[in-house]
């Protein structure tokens, strides 16, 4: 079953065309990396997921409803899918559980023990308890990117979107973070991942998408996409990033 | 310098010169906290309204943000007190002009509050959208409404980010409440003059006045940093990245 | 309810209306260049690491700023005339003039607002620039003056000039001493003919446009020095 579908997505920034028709599917419980150089849209593709950006032609479906309908009720939509983003985004005057709580609460209805009690649970889950009442500027910024997945798991979600979760992060920071989304990948979550870690992607992915100026130019099971990348673009672009 | 002159029984109205003093101290910190109520009012609204996406929002604030701090202030208290009772239909105008208790204090307070509201505004407005986007699509994202993201990010995180330079709006307020005195409302500069008038101690008097104005600032000040420090976030630096 | 009015005692004064408003931008402009440069000189003296230096500076921006410049303008309408007196040394000097004791009061006011502003710029050269400058062999002032300040006042040239724009409307405060700018003018051809509503509606439409296009001015020139991401 598709959990996100792409239908000839396009969008315009004034004439600027960031993305060309797009199409491609995520199945449930699939992992898909999306890669590509700086400018090439994977962070706007990734975001029309739930509609943060509004695009003007195709569709986005996730799990069934579309999220260009007019109806579409968008807070509920992006109530059932996580995000993690590359700066972490916490919010700064919420300790660490307040910012697990907030949506548990205010968008669910649940109530603050309910709430504080998922929360504590999941920060268990990445290692972040014995940092519960800290705020997120007392935290590195690998602490603060496992609090911001666990902000999103909070919420129950169908589906994880990862917008470049390791980039602004120190490179001995990054594992830390690799290894609660390796693990999350590995207990069948749906997860759809725009980052360069190419080792994260050959353990977890199903599927890489490569994207360049706008078009996903290869979509690919994992094996075929490292083995024999049918388009030169992505041949370049995995040498640049591979032998460095 | 003697300040002998301050306990000799004044000009007029019973009391003495150091009576004048403390009228007119009370006088300027009416003016002042009155004029601040709207300005932060008023501002705090017009600010928000400013960082929206609606244009049936944002135009009509922007507008008012152009046309309050383009006019000096001068013209404005003239205008509150001169032309707004003329302009207005002829039952209201008689009545400001004629039963209306206070009339130079009212005006001069709507005419410091309305001024210093577009000032509030804008700094409300810089202090909301110094907050990165992506906080706002973190909120958005977890199924938060933008009503919310205003409620629960945008307004705690934007009014800590904007207390200084409120501090700094209100102690303009507080000496910007002596052009008062061009519509006769008799605050502590106005009656620093008179007193001069009367007694020709020039010098002394216009210390004093400059005293209590320092004193005064100093006392926000040190209050506001007081506060700043109460509600700082822990290990929140600024606003960058 | 504009049938009341009278536009024609606008057109009568406008001879005198433009006096005023010469008055007013000569002041603007005189009082911007000495506000700058003394202020310039000021948030040196606050950024010394000497206490001596530093100290009277600060003293002096910080008194200035928490007094209100109504008080600053009869301060010096009081003290400047003893000062010629005891310059000239003759009792029975008249002073120099009201246009020269409000461009003295506004330059000594705005002054102390000016320092703040390019010591904020100063601050925002970063230290590396110096260092490079220090590295290459330059002195403090050839570093300050080479360096330092050209980066500096490039950025500040948009707020600075609307401290201008502020100073401008700031003029206006010269109605308390009877002084005749654009709104002493204006104050005084509303009170003789009795046209309080019509001059003071002018005057208010005059500013406005003035600042707003001026306003409009530096915001453009904003963009162009720093251009939107």
């Amino acid at each position: 079953m598709a959990m996100i579908e792409f239908r000839n997505v396009s969008k315009w920034y004034g004439s600027f065309q960031v993305l060309k028709d797009c199409t491609t599917t995520v199945e449930k419980g699939e992992v898909v990396v999306v890669c590509g150089p700086s400018g090439s849209g994977k962070s706007t593709l990734i975001k029309c997921v739930n509609g943060l950006e509004p695009f003007q032609r195709g569709d986005v479906v996730v799990n069934g409803q579309s999220v260009g309908a007019k109806g579409t009720k968008l807070p509920q939509l992006r109530a059932k899918i996580g995000m993690v983003f590359q700066h972490f985004e916490l919010f700064p005057h919420m300790d660490v559980t307040a910012n697990l709580n907030l949506a548990q609460v205010r968008v669910l209805g649940r109530s603050l023990d309910e709430a504080t009690a998922k929360s504590h649970a999941l920060l268990e889950r990445v290692g972040m308890i014995d940092h519960a009442k800290k705020f997120p500027g007392q935290l590195s910024g690998g602490q603060q990117q496992r609090v911001a997945i666990a902000r999103g798991l909070a919420m129950d979600p169908i589906a994880m979107l990862f917008d470049e979760p390791t980039s602004a992060l120190d490179p001995e920071m990054i594992n830390e973070v690799l290894d609660v989304m390796v693990e999350l990948a590995r207990e069948g979550m749906t997860m759809m991942c725009v980052t360069h870690e190419m080792g994260f992607a050959r353990k977890v992915a199903h599927r890489v998408i490569f994207m360049d100026q706008g078009e996903i130019v290869e979509d690919a099971p994992k094996e075929e996409f490292f083995g024999t990348p049918r388009s030169e673009r992505a041949q370049q672009f995995l040498s640049k990033i591979l032998h460095h | 310098m003697d300040f002998g002159f301050l306990t000799q029984p004044a000009f007029s109205g019973g009391g003495t010169y150091f009576d004048w003093v403390l009228s007119g101290i009370k006088w300027t910190m009416l003016v002042s906290v009155c004029a601040w109520l709207i300005a932060f009012t008023i501002g705090s609204v017009l600010g928000v309204m400013r960082t929206t996406k609606l244009r049936w929002l944002y135009l009509p604030a922007a507008a008012y943000v152009e046309l309050f701090r383009n006019i000096p202030l001068l013209v404005q208290m003239f205008i509150w007190y001169f032309v707004i009772p003329e302009i207005v239909p002829k039952a209201l105008g008689t009545w400001m002009k004629q039963g209306m208790p206070m009339p130079e204090f009212w005006s001069a307070v709507l005419a410091l509050g309305f001024y210093t509201a577009s000032r509030v505004a804008e700094q409300v407005r810089s202090g909301i959208q110094s907050i990165p986007a992506g906080q706002t699509q973190a909120a958005l994202a977890t199924g938060l409404t933008m009503p919310q993201v205003y409620r629960h990010l945008l307004l705690p995180m934007g009014y800590r980010i904007v207390i200084p330079p409120l501090t700094s709006e209100f102690l303009t307020i507080f000496k910007n409440s002596s052009v008062a005195l061009t519509i006769g409302v008799l605050e502590l500069t106005a009656q620093a003059r008179t007193i001069s008038e009367y007694t020709f101690r020039t010098f002394e008097i216009f210390t004093l006045a400059t005293v209590v104005y320092v004193l005064i600032t100093m006392a926000v000040t040190v209050l506001m940093q007081f506060v700043e420090t109460r509600v700082r976030v822990p290990g929140y630096v600024g606003t960058g990245k | 309810m504009f049938s009341a009015f009278d536009f024609d005692v606008i057109q009568r004064s406008l001879p005198y209306l433009w006096q005023g408003m010469l008055f007013s931008l000569g002041l603007t402009l005189l009082a911007m260049l000495g506000g700058i440069v003394l202020g310039t000189l000021l948030a040196l003296m606050r950024l010394s690491s000497h206490r001596a230096i530093s100290l009277p500076a600060a003293a002096y921006v910080n008194l200035l700023r928490s007094t209100p410049l109504i008080l600053v303008i009869f301060w010096f309408y009081f003290l400047v005339p003893i000062a010629v007196k005891q310059l000239t040394g003759n009792p029975y000097a008249s002073g120099i003039g009201p246009f020269y004791s409000a461009l003295i009061a506004f330059t000594l006011f705005e002054a102390a607002y000016y320092c703040e502003i390019i010591r904020a710029g100063i601050q925002s050269v970063p230290a590396g620039q110096v260092h490079a400058a220090q590295a290459l062999g330059l002195n403090y002032p050839q570093a300050t003056l080479l360096v330092v300040l050209p980066q500096a006042f490039r950025n500040m040239v948009p707020i600075l000039l609307t401290q201008g724009i502020i100073l401008f409307q700031d003029t206006s405060l010269v109605y308390v001493v009877g002084l005749t700018d654009f709104m002493g003018a204006a104050s005084k051809v509303a009170q003789r003919d009795g046209r309080l509503v019509e001059m003071y509606l002018f005057a208010a439409l005059v500013y406005f446009i003035l600042c707003f296009s001026a306003s409009y001015f530096v915001k453009r020139l904003q963009l162009r020095i720093t251009p939107p991401r």
